[in-house]
C-alpha cells in the first residue's frame, strides 16, 4: 500500500480548524488548506447520515465576495459581460449557479451569486467561488469590472453547510425563519442568535441551507448547531461522494478551462435570455454548441459489479475504440454501488449505451446513466 | 505462528510453508471505509512486491502488494460481499489471501510486530 503525499507547505485554516481538530478529525490538505477529511465515523456513516438526517459542513475555505455598485442593474450587466446566466432578472433575494468563462468559452470557475434581498444592499450581488480558484477569480474579476462596481473580499466571514432532510427542522427548532427559505432563495436570518445570510441550497443533492456568519461567530454556530440530535459534522471524503451521487461537477475535475457550460451539461444553467442576446465571454462557441450539439458530452456511468472506475479512467466501446474519460469517480453509498461521471463522444452518450471503464488495464462494462444517481430532494 | 510486516503495511502470518496475507490495521485506519478488494485468482504466481490485490475505500484505490513470493493457495472471497470486513476485523477475518512461502529466507527481510509498531509510531 502506498503512503498519501505530504504536502511541506503550510496550510491555511477555517475559523472553524479547532473545532474540526476537537472532534477528532482526520485533518488533510485541500486547496491549500488543512480541511477534515472525515470524522472518527468515517465516510460511508458521513454519507447515509446526512442523507437520512442532517450533515453539517464547514465549507468556509471557498471564497466569499461581493461585486458592489450603484444598483442591481449596473451590477448585473457588469456580472453578466464574465457569466452566461441571467443575472438581470434575479429577485431580491434569488441565487444562481453559475460560471466565470474564458474568452473560448471555458469554464474559468463554476460559482454562485445571489442578488440579495435587503434594500442597505442594493446594488450587491453575493459570490460564493471555489477555493482553489477564488485568488485567480477575484484578479479576473476585478480587472474586467468597469468603473463604479467594485470587488470586495469576503475574507471575514464563515460559511457552514446543513443538508439533509433535517435541516428544515434543525433551523425551526432554532427558532430561525430561515427555514421557510424556498430552494435557491436566501436573505438575513438570526440562526442562534447570530446573525446570519443564509441561501437554501448546498451541493449535495439533498434540502438545505449554506448559512454565512461572521468569522468569530463561526465556533458559537457550529457548536449550536451540533448540539441538536439530528446533526453530525461531515468531512470532505462525503462530501465528494454526496455530489458525485447528485451529479454535480466538482471544478477541476467534471469541469475546467477546457469543458464549455454545454459540453457539462449545464446548458440549464444559461437562461433563455442569454442563450438568445450572448454577450458573454465564449458566447459564439456556446451558441454554436446549443444549436449544433458539442463534439463531446458529460454524462454518467454504471459500471457493472463492484468495481469503482476512479478519475481519469479511460473509456471505450464495447469493441475497443476509446471514446472518452472518467473525470469524477467512486463507490455511491446511496447507490450502493459505484458510479462515475465522464466525457464521451457525443454518438456514445445516449443513456443506455454499453461502455467500458478500462480499469487497472482490464475492461470494466458499465452503462451510461441518468444523473443524478441519488433523486434531488430539493424543497422548491 | 509468527507475523511479519512489510513497509507498505501488509502483513503475513506464517503457517508452515504457507502464510495469511492482509492488511494491518493501521492500513485499515488509514483507508477508511473499504468498499471493495479485487482479490487474485487462486493458482497464481506472485513475486515479492508484486501486485496482489486491490483494495479501495471510498476515496482511493490502494495496492496491496506480495509480501514475498509464491504461489496464491487460496483467497478470501467473502470480501466480494462484505469489503467492511477489513475495517472489522483485518488481521482476522479480513484476511486476504494464502501463499504458499516459495523463499522462507525472504520473511527474514520483513518487520516483527515490535518493529512495525515502532515504524508505525514513527510515520505517524
Amino acid at each position: 500500500m502506498a503512503e498519501p503525499a505530504r504536502a511541506d507547505e503550510p496550510l491555511l485554516k477555517t475559523p472553524l480548524h479547532a473545532e474540526h481538530v476537537a472532534l477528532g478529525a482526520r485533518m488533510v490538505p485541500f486547496a491549500g488548506y488543512d480541511m477534515p477529511v472525515q470524522y472518527p465515523t468515517g465516510i460511508l456513516t458521513e454519507h447515509n447520515w446526512t442523507r437520512e438526517h442532517a450533515g453539517l459542513f464547514d465549507v468556509s475555505h471557498m471564497g466569499q465576495a461581493a461585486l458592489a455598485g450603484p444598483d442591481h442593474e449596473t451590477t448585473a450587466r457588469a456580472l453578466e459581460a464574465l457569466v452566461p446566466a441571467d443575472i438581470l432578472n434575479l429577485k431580491p433575494g434569488q441565487q444562481r449557479y453559475s460560471q466565470l468563462l474564458s474568452e473560448e468559452g471555458g469554464i474559468l470557475d463554476d460559482l454562485m451569486v445571489t442578488r440579495p434581498a435587503g434594500e442597505e444592499e442594493k446594488g450587491y450581488l453575493y459570490l460564493v467561488v471555489n477555493a482553489s480558484m477564488k485568488e485567480a477569480d477575484y484578479a479576473h474579476m476585478s480587472a474586467r469590472l468597469p468603473q463604479g462596481v467594485s470587488l470586495v473580499r469576503g475574507d471575514d466571514r464563515a460559511l457552514l453547510a446543513l443538508q439533509g432532510p433535517s435541516a428544515e427542522g434543525v433551523l425551526q427548532r432554532l427558532g430561525s425563519a430561515a427555514a421557510s427559505l424556498s430552494f435557491m432563495m436566501s436573505g438575513w436570518f438570526d440562526v442562534a442568535g447570530l446573525r446570519c445570510h443564509v441561501s437554501r441550497s448546498g451541493y449535495t443533492g439533498e434540502d438545505g441551507f449554506e448559512i454565512s456568519v461572521k468569522a468569530e461567530d463561526a465556533a458559537a454556530l457550529w457548536r449550536r448547531l451540533l448540539a441538536d440530535p439530528e446533526v453530525k459534522p461531515i468531512g470532505l471524503g462525503a462530501r465528494d461522494s454526496l455530489r458525485l451521487e447528485a451529479g454535480l461537477c466538482l471544478y477541476g475535475h467534471d469541469i475546467d478551462a477546457t469543458t464549455s457550460p454545454v459540453e457539462a451539461g449545464l446548458l440549464w444553467s444559461i437562461q433563455k435570455r442569454r442563450r438568445e442576446e450572448g454577450g458573454f465571454p465564449g458566447a459564439a462557441r456556446i451558441q454554436r454548441e446549443i444549436r449544433d450539439g458539442a463534439a463531446r458530452v458529460r454524462v454518467g456511468l454504471k459500471p457493472e459489479g463492484r468495481t469503482p472506475a476512479r478519475e481519469g479512467t479511460l473509456i471505450t466501446t464495447p469493441d475497443g475504440r476509446e471514446v472518452g474519460i472518467v473525470t469524477s469517480g467512486g463507490f455511491g453509498p446511496t447507490v450502493n454501488g459505484p458510479v462515475a461521471m465522464g466525457y464521451v463522444s457525443r454518438d456514445v452518450s445516449a443513456v443506455g449505451t454499453d461502455l467500458h471503464l478500462m480499469v487497472r488495464g482490464k475492461p470494466v462494462p458499465a452503462k451510461v446513466a441518468a444523473m443524478p444517481f441519488a433523486p434531488h430532494r430539493y424543497k422548491r | 505462528m509468527t507475523t511479519r510486516y512489510t513497509k507498505d503495511h501488509e502483513y503475513i502470518r506464517v503457517e508452515g510453508d504457507a502464510g495469511i496475507v492482509g492488511i494491518s490495521d493501521y492500513a485499515q485506519q488509514q483507508l477508511g471505509d473499504v468498499v471493495f478488494v479485487e482479490l487474485p485468482s487462486v493458482g497464481k504466481s506472485l513475486s515479492k512486491g508484486d501486485e496482489a490485490a486491490v483494495v479501495e475505500s471510498v476515496k482511493a484505490a490502494s495496492e496491496v502488494y506480495a509480501p514475498v513470493s509464491g504461489e496464491v493457495l487460496e483467497v478470501n472471497s467473502s470480501l466480494e460481499e462484505n469489503p467492511g470486513t477489513v475495517n472489522e476485523d483485518p488481521a482476522g477475518r479480513g484476511w486476504f489471501m494464502k501463499i504458499r512461502i516459495a523463499n522462507p529466507g525472504e520473511l527474514d527481510g520483513l518487520m516483527t510486530e515490535e518493529q512495525y509498531q515502532e515504524f508505525v509510531k514513527s510515520i505517524s
